[in-house]
């Protein structure tokens, strides 16, 4: 308790920017991930073909070695000044760190999203053609309605892994939770004792999470 | 793709338009490629000196060791994990509520912490020693507790008749699990193990942040040699290509498995969708 109480000025700032990096690029990579799922159902080839290069490139990649890229290699390039991030290499690493996790966790968005798409039979769309609805009011009122049964669940278990990703980060230079104990040891509290309260938060973070996703997946599943 | 929910099968105006989009995103595709390569070009990622660190024997057996001991974790990573979700795969499936409670908190409490915080408790808390330990035992608890929801889910999806049947024949509780249920829970979910040992594989990865000598920790040291001209970005490069051919391999193993299993009378028919389940369970 006392590793705890001494160090809340750690504690504090490092779940507020946890929950920060994890809200931005949650809502990142679920808009990238939507616009990707739409390239991957598109009728035009190249668009599809595009879609699927990015999904298999980035689900086949380690996150660790997205961060390694956007936090060592990426400068490199020179393709983003260092000035406007106000030279100041913290804002670049947190913005680096978000990049990442958005680029990574799209490729999964998109295909959560693509498999709802999927679920939907295609008697639905042809018969909301038939009666005369616009492309908007066969998405709007056919399909969506019906595809979001089949891809809120596993949208949630997406969303609990990027919450848990985002420890990575501790490895290049971003303080948020994972980079706590880090810092225990510097002042010489227990780390043991430091990690063990860390991982305490992430389960009372992802326990309401993973029950949601479970109760959700046990609703919506027998309304087919 | 022509049986698409969203769009219909497209009349002559629409493959004209359909056409012109198809110009645009080449066009549009060939721009950010091009770009990307200006700016190799530019910020002089082409040079022979930042790719010549290839030739050299004493890298590319750096390169091989660092592989080996990513490949190693993995390998003894994935069978642990498998015995660790068998057993509480079984545990959670007891009828005793004194192994069942406490199997199923183990495994929703390992699925819980990331496996960062996992990997540091072992190595910064405990103090396993090597990095190889705390590496191979924070792959192990939670690609375990993943499998163990895996098998448990497999078991689950199985006729009653087969245990009834087991039963009947007069085997006992154990010899129902070992020789009848598991091995063909492991058949109907072959697709979520394996797309589970792909992210066991990529986790592996992770070694780097506590000095694990993997391919990332290799890559970081050379790429930061000057007598190769920091060669990171061509590093970064290659790596990502040998773990990409990595999972494309796994992957492609599951999908064989998937199509011999298939012909396979031994295996029930409707015991083949839950593939796509764990797919999304990634850390």
């Amino acid at each position: 308790m006392d590793v705890l109480l001494d160090n809340l000025d750690l504690y504090g700032p490092g779940f507020r920017d946890t929950i920060e990096l994890f809200l931005i690029s949650a809502i990142g990579s679920l808009v990238l991930g939507t616009l990707l799922a739409m390239l991957r159902v598109a009728p035009v080839p190249v668009f599809r073909a595009a879609g699927t290069a990015y999904v298999t490139l980035l689900r086949n990649t380690p996150l660790t070695l997205v961060f390694f890229f956007f936090t060592f290699a990426f400068p490199l390039l020179k393709i983003v000044d260092a000035s406007t991030f106000g030279g100041s290499a913290s804002r670049y690493y947190f913005t680096a760190a978000l990049i990442a996790l958005i680029l990574y966790t799209s490729a999964f968005v998109c295909e959560v999203v693509r498999a709802g798409i999927n679920t939907v039979p295609v008697g639905q769309a042809e018969a909301s053609r038939a009666l005369g609805l616009t492309f908007g009011q066969m998405l709007g009122y056919v399909v969506l309605p019906q595809a979001t049964r089949a891809v809120v669940p596993p949208m949630v278990s997406t969303m609990i892994a990027l919450l848990k990703n985002t420890t990575i980060a501790s490895g290049f230079s971003v303080f948020q939770a994972g980079a706590i104990s880090l810092n225990l040891a510097e002042r010489g509290d227990s780390q043991l004792i430091g990690l063990l309260w860390v991982a305490l938060f992430f389960v009372i973070l992802v326990i309401p999470m993973s029950l949601l996703q479970r109760s959700l997946e046990k609703r919506w599943s027998i309304a087919r | 793709m022509s049986a698409s929910v969203l769009f219909d099968v497209p009349g002559p105006r629409a493959r004209l338009r359909y056409r012109l989009y198809g110009v645009v995103g080449v066009v549009a595709l060939v721009a950010l490629l091009g770009f990307i390569v200006y700016r190799f070009a530019e910020s002089g990622q082409f040079e022979a000196q930042k790719w010549g660190w290839i030739q050299y024997e004493y890298v590319q057996l750096k390169l091989l060791d660092a592989l080996w001991n990513t490949v190693r974790a993995f390998a003894v990573g994935a069978v642990l994990a498998m015995v660790f979700g068998a057993v509480f795969a079984a545990g959670q499936l007891s009828d005793h509520r004194i192994i069942r409670v406490p199997s199923l908190v183990v495994v929703e409490l390992f699925r819980a912490v990331p496996l960062v915080v996992m990997i540091f408790i072992f190595h910064y808390g405990i103090g396993l020693g090597t990095p190889f330990y705390s590496v191979v035992l924070g792959l192990t608890l939670y690609n375990g507790s993943v499998l163990a929801e895996v098998f448990r889910a497999g078991v689950l999806s199985l006729p009653r008749g087969q245990s009834e049947a087991a039963y009947a024949v007069g085997m006992r509780k154990t010899q129902v699990m070992m020789f009848v249920l598991l091995p063909q829970a492991v058949r109907a979910m072959l697709p979520a193990i394996i797309s589970q040992l792909v992210v066991l594989l990529k986790d592996s990865a992770l070694g780097f942040l506590i000095t694990y000598e993997e391919l990332l920790y290799q890559a970081r040291y050379l790429g930061g040699s000057f007598e190769f001209g920091r060669p990171l970005v061509p590093i970064t490069i290659v790596v990502a290509a040998i773990y990409i051919a990595m999972c494309l391999l796994l992957t492609w193993f599951a999908h064989y498995l998937q199509k011999r299993n298939r012909r396979n009378k031994k295996v029930l028919p409707e015991a083949e969708k839950p593939a796509e389940d764990a797919v999304a369970a990634s850390a």
